[in-house]
C-alpha cells in the first residue's frame, strides 16, 4: 500500500532533530532506517502527521569503542554493525544477533537503534540488550538521561521513551572474555521473525558458572529474562544436567500466548529446547567443554 | 555526504538529484512516495516489480550505493544524492545479457518471472561479496526473495551456473 502523506523533516543535527520532536511531539515519529516505520505506515497501523528522517545526520553514524565496551548510534545501519571489528570483539551477542535480522536487503537499510526503540517483542536486538545490561541514550530539548535496558523496554512496542526524545545511541558494555555468548532461535524460514528465540551469555572461571542471562523473545509483550533460572545455574560446572535443570525452570517459567505461527505449549517446548541448545552453544564460544 | 536540512508540508515536492543506471536524474518528489515508485512511474524504469509493497517479497530489490535495498521500504526521497543500479542496469546497452542474467536464463530460473529482477539483483550482490557460495549460502541470501513457481530449485541452480559463467567473464556488477 501506499503512505498515508505526512510533513517530512529531514534535519541535519541533533539539535535539530530534537528541536522538531520537541514542537510536534506526539504527532512525530522518528524515521531511521525505515524498515519497521515504512511497513507500519504502509499498513496503516500508525499514520504520524510528521516525519523527522535523522538519516542526514552524521553526528549519529558512529560506532565508538571505548574500554568499558561499544556504543552504536542512532543511524549506524545493521550491515555496517554486522561487519564492524569493534562490535564483534566488545559486544559479541550484538554480533551474533545480526545475521538472524531480516535479510540482507532489510539490514543494509534498518538500524540497530531502530530496532531497539521500535521493541518488537519478537525481535533480536531488545532481548540483546537486556542480557547485556545495555545502556540506552536518550535525548531531548531538556537534557540527556541514561536509562538501563531493563526498564527500558515496557510493553508491547511500548519503551520509556517519550515522544518528545530521541534515542542517540545503545551503549553496551564490554563482554569479559571468560563470557560465552550466542542468539539462538525458531522461525519458519531464515529471515522471519522467531517463534522463539534466546540471546543468552554465560561467565565462567575455574569450572564454574558465574554468570548467566537468558533472555527470550517472541514470548511475551516484551523480550524477558528468566532470573529463577540464570540463578539455577550459577555455582554450577556447564553441564548438560545443569543447563536441562535451567530449561525446566524456563518452561515453567514462561507463559507465551499461542497464535498462526505456533501454539503457547510449543513456543514453551522450544524455549525449553534453546536453552540447552543455546547454553551450550555459548559455553563452547569460550572453548570449554560441556 | 552531508546533506542540508529540510522541512517539507503535506503536499510538497522535495527537490532530489539521483545516478540510476549510470544517467543523472533531477526529480521533484512528494516525500510519502516509495523509491519503487519513483522509479516505475517518474523515470519510467518498470523492471524495478512492486509485490507486496511492506517489504516482504523482496521483487523491487534494486541496489543503492551497490548494496540490495528494497525500493518499497525506501521513500523518494532517501535516493538523493545516491546511485542506483536496477534491473535495466544490467544488460550492455546493445543488449547482451549480463552473464547472470545469461546463466539464470540457461537455468530457466525464470517461470512467470514477477520475483525476478529482485532475485536478479539480490544474486549480483551475492556473487560480488562471495564468488563461490555454497548451496546454504545461496539458500541463505536469497531467502528475502520470495518466488511463487519455482520452489527455488532453478533459481538455485541458476545461481550456481552463475558462478561458472562470472567466473569465465570475470564481469560483475
Amino acid at each position: 500500500m501506499k503512505n498515508p502523506p505526512f510533513n517530512y523533516h529531514r534535519p541535519a543535527t541533533v539539535g535539530e532533530a530534537l528541536g522538531l520532536l520537541a514542537e510536534h511531539g506526539d504527532e512525530a515519529k522518528i524515521l531511521a532506517g525505515g524498515q519497521s516505520l515504512l511497513p507500519v505506515m504502509a499498513l496503516r497501523l500508525g499514520q504520524p502527521e510528521h516525519l523527522i528522517d535523522i538519516g542526514a545526520i552524521d553526528e549519529l553514524k558512529h560506532i565508538t569503542a571505548t574500554d568499558g565496551g561499544v556504543a552504536i548510534a542512532a543511524m549506524v545501519r545493521h550491515a555496517e554493525a554486522e561487519n564492524s571489528a569493534d562490535v564483534k570483539a566488545k559486544a559479541p551477542l550484538v554480533a551474533a544477533a545480526l545475521p538472524h535480522v531480516g535479510h540482507r536487503a532489510i539490514r543494509n537499510r534498518g538500524t540497530v537503534v531502530g530496532s531497539v526503540a521500535h521493541a518488537d517483542a519478537a525481535a533480536e536486538l531488545p532481548a540483546v540488550c537486556l542480557a547485556t545490561n545495555a545502556t540506552m541514550h536518550i535525548a531531548s530539548i531538556e537534557g540527556t538521561r541514561e536509562v538501563a535496558a531493563a526498564d527500558f523496554f515496557e510493553g508491547f512496542f511500548a519503551t520509556a521513551l517519550t515522544p518528545t526524545e530521541l534515542l542517540t545511541h545503545v551503549r553496551f558494555p564490554a563482554s569479559p572474555a571468560t563470557t560465552g555468548s550466542t542468539v539462538v532461535e525458531v522461525s519458519r524460514r531464515h529471515g522471519d521473525y522467531a517463534m522463539c528465540g534466546l540471546a543468552c551469555s554465560v561467565d565462567i572461571s575455574d569450572g564454574t558458572i558465574n554468570s548467566a542471562a537468558l533472555a527470550f523473545f517472541g514470548v511475551a509483550g516484551t523480550a524477558v529474562r528468566v532470573a529463577e533460572a540464570e540463578a539455577a545455574l550459577i555455582g554450577n560446572p556447564p553441564s548438560t544436567e545443569a543447563f536441562a535443570a535451567a530449561a525446566d525452570i524456563v518452561s515453567e517459567s514462561l507463559d507465551p500466548s499461542g497464535d498462526i505461527h505456533a501454539t503457547a505449549n510449543y513456543r514453551k517446548h522450544i524455549a525449553a529446547t534453546l536453552t540447552r541448545r543455546g547454553l551450550a552453544e555459548a559455553v563452547s564460544t569460550l572453548g570449554v567443554p560441556a | 555526504m552531508s546533506l542540508p536540512s529540510i522541512s517539507t508540508s503535506i503536499g510538497e515536492t522535495m527537490s532530489v538529484s539521483v545516478t540510476i543506471n549510470g544517467s543523472s536524474h533531477s526529480l521533484e518528489i512528494e516525500p510519502r512516495r516509495s523509491l519503487a515508485d519513483v522509479i516505475r512511474e517518474d523515470v519510467g524504469l518498470t523492471g524495478t516489480h512492486l509485490g507486496c509493497e511492506h517489504g516482504v517479497c523482496g521483487a523491487c530489490t534494486i541496489l543503492v550505493d551497490g548494496e540490495p535495498s528494497r525500493a518499497c521500504l525506501m521513500l523518494g526521497v532517501h535516493a538523493d544524492g545516491t546511485e542506483i543500479t536496477t534491473i535495466e542496469g544490467l544488460a550492455e546497452p546493445d543488449g547482451t545479457k549480463h552473464p547472470i542474467q545469461e546463466a539464470m536464463k540457461q537455468a530457466m530460473s525464470f517461470q512467470c518471472a514477477f520475483c525476478s529482477p529482485g532475485f536478479l539483483m539480490s544474486t549480483v550482490a551475492l556473487l560480488r561479496d562471495n564468488p563461490n557460495p555454497t548451496e546454504a549460502e545461496i539458500r541463505e541470501e536469497l531467502s528475502g526473495n520470495l518466488c511463487r513457481c519455482t520452489g527455488y530449485t532453478s533459481i538455485v541452480e541458476g545461481v550456481q551456473t552463475a558462478v561458472t559463467l562470472v567466473a569465465n567473464t570475470g564481469e560483475t556488477a
